[in-house]
């Protein structure tokens, strides 16, 4: 095949693919109302997504933190401002690295499950099993599996920039002496409660982006090892992207 | 059973957490000395020019702040610009004489209203007007005053120079 022909039957595939994600989108919305009747579903997933993600979230939290401590204290150090510390990492956190962070994160430890765990269901004939069992395997399997997904990142955002915090605290104060008054009165000086809102909305639209591609992936996976390995692989690599694309569009608006 | 009831706990443990962590964003780094949703009354006052003041911005009193800015609108009648101002309702025995001015927090910092008491034994209620009001100062309009008032006296000086002059001249 020819370049300009092999381009335009990628941007199909594109196109056909955003087309195929966004009418699964509608039909998980349509049918979410349904998934309120079976709370301990939600609540499974919300353990698989959410409280086994716990440790790599903190992990990752508190090591950013205690980064931004010592780059932080670094650069201002420069200009002599040290105490401005807590006003940089709390925006920086809050507004944009917690969030962003969360979701990648999130895509590559709670994505990749839900992924793969679906894709496998698929391979393994189960979902059909399902279908003819009379039970809709998009309420019960798909539906449960993205709600838990959308209630546990937000959560998951604040926790990853309180413990950030703590880790940038950590350095800051303890390791170089920064005055503790004066950095958390700084800090809750120059941080608005918007900015806390807009840490929880980026939460919220990537946890709904990321959960949605991780199961509409393993939902459409081939059912073979290699295209469940192959949905895996889309799903780290589409969430990615369109974290940072959506992390964007959200900032924009919301600037 | 007893392994749906480990997941049981350890999700309530996660968003147990998860809600400690938002609290804590929301209570302690952010600023929340003071928010309008809390209970507060609202005065107005009018302004030639409230310079670059913004809603949200603090009103202080010694320093303290005791309330928001809620709204600033334009009165097409008085040619004013009206100011509507939520005190907090532990402020509320401010004397009703007492003057809202609008200042600059250090050199190029954001606006507020600074209000001064008064000496009065009545207090601002719900509703009442500042009576006592003192614009924004505009630097533009200092400098240009600054620049007039040079330019007046150099012409003044020029003027006395010439009123002098002729008036000397025949005398000697």
């Amino acid at each position: 095949m020819s370049l300009p022909r092999e381009l335009a039957s990628g941007l199909v595939d594109f196109l056909a693919n955003a087309g195929a994600m966004s009418r699964f989108f509608l039909r998980v919305l349509v049918i979410s109302p349904s998934g309120l009747l079976r709370p301990r579903l939600i609540v499974e997933q919300v353990y698989n997504t959410g409280a086994l993600s716990l440790v790599i979230i903190m992990t990752s939290g508190l090591f950013v933190g205690m980064v931004m401590g010592l780059q932080g204290h670094d650069l201002l150090a420069r200009i002599g401002s040290e105490e401005s510390l807590g006003i940089g990492a709390a925006l920086t956190l809050l507004k944009e690295l917690g969030p962003v962070v969360t979701a990648l994160l999130f895509a590559g430890r709670a994505g990749t499950a839900l992924a793969s765990e679906i894709g496998l269901m698929r391979a393994t004939d189960q979902l059909s099993a399902m279908e003819i069992m009379a039970v809709d395997p998009m309420k019960r399997v798909v539906l449960p599996r993205f709600l838990g997904g959308v209630i546990a990142m937000p959560l998951l955002t604040a926790i990853f920039v309180a413990i950030s915090l703590y880790g940038v605290q950590l350095i800051g104060v303890q390791y170089f002496g920064i005055d503790q008054g004066q950095f958390w009165s700084e800090m809750r000086s120059a941080v608005e409660i918007e900015d806390v809102r807009e840490g929880l909305i980026k939460g919220f639209v990537f946890g709904v982006a990321c959960s949605l591609i991780a199961v509409y992936e393993g939902y459409h996976a081939d059912p073979t090892a290699e295209g469940v390995g192959r949905a895996t692989t889309r799903t780290v690599v589409i969430s990615a992207v369109s974290t940072l694309v959506l992390d964007y569009i959200v900032t924009a608006i919301l600037l | 059973m007893r392994q749906s009831r480990a997941i049981d706990v350890s999700t309530g443990l996660f968003v147990l957490l998860g809600l400690v962590a938002i609290v804590f964003l929301v209570t302690q780094i952010s600023n929340r000395e003071f928010s309008l949703t809390e209970t507060s009354y609202r005065l107005k006052a009018q302004f030639e020019n409230i310079g670059g003041l913004k809603t949200g911005a603090p009103v202080k009193m010694a320093g303290v702040t005791i309330g928001r800015v809620e709204a600033i609108d334009y009165d097409m009648q008085l040619l004013k610009a009206i100011v509507t101002l939520r005190i907090d309702e532990r402020y509320g025995e401010i004397p009703n004489d007492s003057d809202a001015s609008i200042f600059t927090a250090g050199l190029l910092g954001g606006q507020y209203i600074g209000i001064s008491p008064g000496g009065s034994e009545e207090y601002f209620k719900d509703g009442d007007q500042v009576a006592f009001v003192q614009d924004a100062i505009v630097l533009e309009n200092l400098i240009s005053k600054y620049l007039f008032s040079q330019a007046e006296k150099e012409s003044a000086a020029k003027a006395e120079a010439a009123a002098s002059q002729p008036a000397s001249t025949p005398q000697e």
